[in-house]
C-alpha cells in the first residue's frame, strides 16, 4: 500500500524550531514528528510513502534515505514548484499513487494521535465507497470546520465551516484513505481538498467518516506541541508504561532519553520530555516541557510549558514559562525571567523578558 | 553626645519601645521618644520640646531627619562650626545634586570662602543652586530665638484672622521655609558640604539603594561586619550582611548588596541579590529573590521567584539622586522593587514581580505589577 504525507512548507508556525530543522524532523517526544507517522504507516502495511514537499531540504532527503533503510520501505519526495494546497500535491504524485487499484492513505504532517490506519482501512473496505476520512470530537466546534455525518454508517452529509449553532462536534482529523479513482477529481493546480473536493464527494455519497478513538492534536504550533506532548505521554502511560521514567524526583509522565543526565534534588514532571545528551543540573524543577537534544539546564532553574531547542543552555536560577521557545543553540544567562519568549537560534539572552515577545 | 531624642507624631507602640530599649543597651546612651500632640512640621516639634532638648545645658545639638541615609559626618560638622568662631553658627549639611534634581530639594547659595548661607529656598520651581540641604543640622540653643520669632508671628497672624478655621496652629513651623530662608544672609547660617554618600529614603525602592550605600560603607570602615566566603559557608558575592543568628545553607549564593536579619532561614540553592530579608523570614530551597524586601516572618516556598525592578539613580551621573517615583504613573503601578509585608506566605513555584504585598497575606498564585491588599 501507499501513503502520501502533506509536508508542505517551511513550518513557520513552529518557528523558531523550524529555522534549524525541517518541521518533520523536529523531535516530538524524542522522535522526529514524521517518524511517528512513518512507523504507524509501515505497521499498517504501507510499503511506499510519498512526501509532498514545497521546498527541498538536504537534511530531509538524507533523513529519509536513512529511514528507508531502517524501516525497509520506499520513501519518495514529490516537490511542488508552486504551492498546490492540500489536493494539488495528490495530482502531482498521480503516477506514484495510481499504480494499482489499492486504496492509499493521505495525511497532514502535523497530526499526532494513536494512528488508526489499520482500522481506517477496514472501515473503508467495509463501506466500499471512494473515500474515508478520520474525524475527532472537539469541545468547541465553532472554531473549526465540522463534519455532519450519519451516526450509524458514517456517511458524510455535509461540511460546515465555523458553525455558529451546534450542528456537530466532529472535525476533520487530517487523515484519509482513498481509492485511486479519487485522482480523477483533482487537477494539477492549487486546490483545497477540504473545501473543493470533499463537499463534492459527500454530495455524491462517496465520502465516509470514521471516528477516532483516543487523543488527537495538531502540533503545528508550540502551544499545541506541548499539549500534544501531554496527550502522547499519557497514551504511553497506558500502552507502554515501561518507556516512562520513574523514581524519586519524577512526577507523572516523564520521558527521558537514556543518555540524559539528571542532577540531585530535582523535581521533573508531570509531562516532561528530555532528549538525548541533555544535562539537567542539581535542584532544577521542570514541568510540561520538551528539552531537545544536547541542551543544558543549570542548577535551581524553574521551567514550565517551554520548548528548549537543541544545544541550548539555560542558566542558574532562570525562570521560563508560558510557552517560551528557545531556538537552537540559545544561551539564557543566569537569573533571568522569560515569560512567553520566542528566541531565535544562536541568541544569547542577557535581559529578562517579562511579557511575551519574539527575541531576534 | 549625651542623649538622643526621637521627635515625631507617630503613636508609640511595642515595636518602638522594644527598639528604644535595645538601642540604649547597644549604644549605652539614653534614648527617648517624644510624641508631638499634632503634626507640627519640621520646626514645630523642636520648639515644642525645647525645654527637653535644652535640659542639661548642651552647647550644641544635632538635628537629623529620620528619612535620610548618609555617612553622617557629624564630627566634621562640629569642627567646622567651631572654626566659624565668635557668633553662634548654625550648620546645614549640604551636598551636590544635578541641576534638574536640585529642584526637589532645599537649595542653598553660599559664599564660596566663608560658607555662609546667602540664600535658601525650598524646592524651587527654577534652578537656584546645585548645593542641596541634606536634612542634617548642627544647632546651638540660640536657634530657638529664631524659631520663637516665627511662632510669635504665626500667633499674631492667626489673631488677625476673623474666624479660625480650626486646623491652623501657630505651633506648626517649617524649619526650612520659615527659619532657614529668614536666616540666610544674616551671618548665622553656614553650609558644610560633604562629598560622602547621601540619599533620601522616602520610597521603599530607596531602601534597597540605602542598604547598598551602608554596606559599601561597611566594606570600607567595618569590613569585619560583612560576610565573607568561608569553607562550609554560602557563596558570598560583593557586600553582604548576615546576622549571626541567621541559618544560611552552604549551597546558597548571596550578593551583592544583601542584608539578612535575625533568625532568618535560607534554604539550599537559594539565590539572593540586591535584597533585604527582615528578621524571622524563611526562604525555602531554590528560591530566587532579586531587588526585593522580604518582611518579618514571611515565608517563600520552594522554587518561587520574588523579583522587583531596581530604581537606582543614574549610575553615569555622580551627582544623581534617587527619584522619588510616584507609586502610579498613567494609571499604572510604576515597576519598582517587590515588597512583602510581615508574615506574608508565598507558595512554591510562583513568581511575584514588581508587586507590593500587604502584611499577613497568604498568596496562592503568581502576581505581577500589583498591590495585593
Amino acid at each position: 500500500m501507499k501513503a502520501l504525507i502533506l509536508v508542505g512548507g517551511y513550518g513557520t508556525r513552529l518557528r523558531p524550531l523550524t529555522l534549524s530543522a525541517p518541521k518533520p524532523l523536529v523531535d516530538f517526544c524524542n522522535k522526529p514528528i514524521l517518524l511517528h507517522q512513518l512507523e504507524a504507516l509501515r505497521q499498517a502495511g504501507v510499503s511506499h510513502v510519498v512526501l509532498a514537499v514545497s521546498y527541498m531540504s538536504e537534511a530531509l532527503e538524507r533523513a529519509m534515505r536513512e529511514q528507508e533503510q531502517r524501516l525497509g520501505i520506499r520513501i519518495s519526495l514529490s516537490h511542488e514548484k508552486e504551492p498546490l494546497g492540500t489536493a494539488g500535491p495528490l495530482a502531482l504524485a498521480r503516477e506514484l499513487l495510481a499504480e494499482g487499484t489499492e486504496p492509499f492513505f493521505v495525511l497532514n504532517s502535523d497530526v499526532i494521535c494513536d494512528f488508526p490506519f489499520a482500522a481506517l482501512l477496514r472501515f473503508h473496505r467495509h463501506h466500499g465507497r471512494e473515500g474515508s476520512i478520520v474525524v475527532t470530537k472537539v469541545e468547541e466546534p465553532s472554531k473549526y470546520g465540522v463534519v455532519v455525518c450519519d451516526a450509524e454508517t458514517g456517511r458524510i452529509h455535509r461540511f460546515v465551516e465555523k458553525p455558529q449553532v451546534f450542528v456537530s462536534n466532529k472535525i476533520n482529523a487530517g487523515m484519509y484513505i482513498f481509492n485511486p479513482s479519487l485522482l480523477q477529481r483533482i487537477q494539477l493546480r492549487p486546490t483545497s481538498i477540504e473545501k473543493e473536493i470533499f463537499p463534492v464527494m459527500a454530495e455524491d455519497g462517496q465520502l465516509y467518516a470514521m471516528e477516532l478513538q483516543g487523543f488527537w492534536m495538531d502540533i503545528g504550533q508550540p502551544k499545541d506541541f506541548l499539549t500534544g506532548m501531554c496527550m502522547y505521554l499519557q497514551s504511553l502511560r497506558v500502552q507502554h508504561p515501561e518507556r516512562l521514567h520513574s523514581g524519586t524526583g519524577f512526577v507523572g509522565n516523564v520521558l527521558v532519553d537514556p543518555s540524559a543526565k539528571i542532577g540531585m534534588n530535582c523535581t521533573i514532571g508531570p509531562n516532561v520530555t528530555i532528549g538525548a545528551g541533555v544535562v539537567v543540573e542539581d535542584g532544577v524543577r521542570i514541568k510540561r516541557c520538551t528539552i531537545l537534544k544536547g541542551s543544558q539546564i543549570r542548577s535551581h532553574s524553574w521551567l514550565e510549558s517551554c520548548i528548549v531547542g537543541w544545544r541550548s543552555s539555560v542558566g542558574q536560577w532562570v525562570r521560563m514559562e508560558n510557552v517560551t521557545v528557545l531556538g537552537e543553540d540559545v544561551i539564557v544567562n543566569d537569573e533571568l525571567y522569560l515569560n512567553g519568549a520566542s528566541v531565535l537560534p544562536h541568541k544569547s539572552i542577557s535581559e529578562s523578558v517579562p511579557e511575551p515577545r519574539i527575541i531576534m | 553626645m549625651k542623649e538622643i531624642l526621637l521627635v515625631g507624631f507617630y503613636q508609640p507602640n511595642e515595636a518602638l519601645s522594644h527598639f528604644l530599649v535595645s538601642a540604649q543597651q547597644e549604644f549605652k546612651i539614653p534614648i527617648r521618644y517624644l510624641q508631638e500632640y499634632a503634626a507640627l512640621g519640621t520646626g514645630g516639634g523642636l520648639y515644642h520640646f525645647r525645654d527637653q532638648i535644652l535640659s542639661g545645658g548642651p552647647e550644641a545639638f544635632f538635628v537629623l531627619n529620620a528619612d535620610v541615609c548618609s555617612e553622617f559626618p557629624l564630627p566634621e560638622m562640629l569642627t567646622f562650626q567651631r572654626q566659624r568662631g565668635g557668633t553662634p553658627a548654625f550648620v546645614i549639611l549640604g551636598t551636590t545634586a544635578n541641576r534638574k534634581q536640585s529642584l526637589n530639594y532645599g537649595c542653598i547659595v553660599a559664599n564660596a570662602d566663608t560658607h555662609e548661607v546667602l540664600h535658601y529656598v525650598e524646592k524651587p520651581s527654577t534652578f537656584v543652586s546645585e548645593v542641596i540641604n541634606c536634612g542634617i543640622y548642627l544647632f546651638t540653643p540660640a536657634i530657638f530665638q529664631h524659631i520663637g520669632e516665627v511662632f510669635q508671628r504665626n500667633q499674631q497672624e492667626l489673631l488677625l484672622e476673623e474666624t479660625s478655621n480650626g486646623w491652623q496652629r501657630a505651633e506648626v513651623i517649617r524649619l526650612e521655609q520659615d527659619v532657614f530662608t529668614a536666616l540666610a544672609g544674616r551671618h548665622a547660617l553656614y553650609v558644610y558640604k560633604t562629598d560622602g554618600f547621601w540619599s533620601q529614603i522616602k520610597s521603599a525602592g530607596s531602601a534597597i539603594y540605602a542598604n547598598r550605600l551602608y554596606l559599601s560603607q561597611y566594606s570600607q570602615c567595618h569590613p569585619e561586619r560583612l560576610a565573607c566566603n568561608q569553607p562550609g559557608g554560602p557563596t558570598i558575592r560583593g557586600d553582604v550582611y548576615v546576622h549571626p543568628t541567621a541559618a544560611v545553607d552552604s549551597s546558597a549564593v548571596l550578593g551583592p548588596n544583601v542584608s539578612i536579619g535575625k533568625g532568618v532561614t535560607v534554604g539550599a540553592g537559594v539565590r539572593l541579590r540586591e535584597s533585604i530579608i527582615l528578621h524571622g523570614a524563611s526562604l525555602q530551597d531554590h528560591t530566587c529573590v532579586l531587588n526585593s524586601i522580604v518582611g518579618w516572618d514571611s515565608t517563600i516556598g520552594r522554587w518561587a521567584r520574588v523579583e522587583g525592578t531596581p530604581s537606582d539613580p543614574n549610575p553615569n551621573d555622580p551627582y544623581a539622586k534617587i527619584d522619588s517615583e510616584t507609586l502610579f504613573r498613567d494609571g499604572r503601578l510604576t515597576p519598582s522593587i517587590t515588597i512583602l509585608g510581615c508574615n506574608v506566605t508565598i507558595p512554591a513555584e510562583v513568581v511575584i514581580l514588581n508587586s507590593i504585598v500587604l502584611p499577613h497575606k497568604e498568596l496562592s498564585r503568581s502576581y505581577k505589577n500589583q498591590i495585593i491588599l
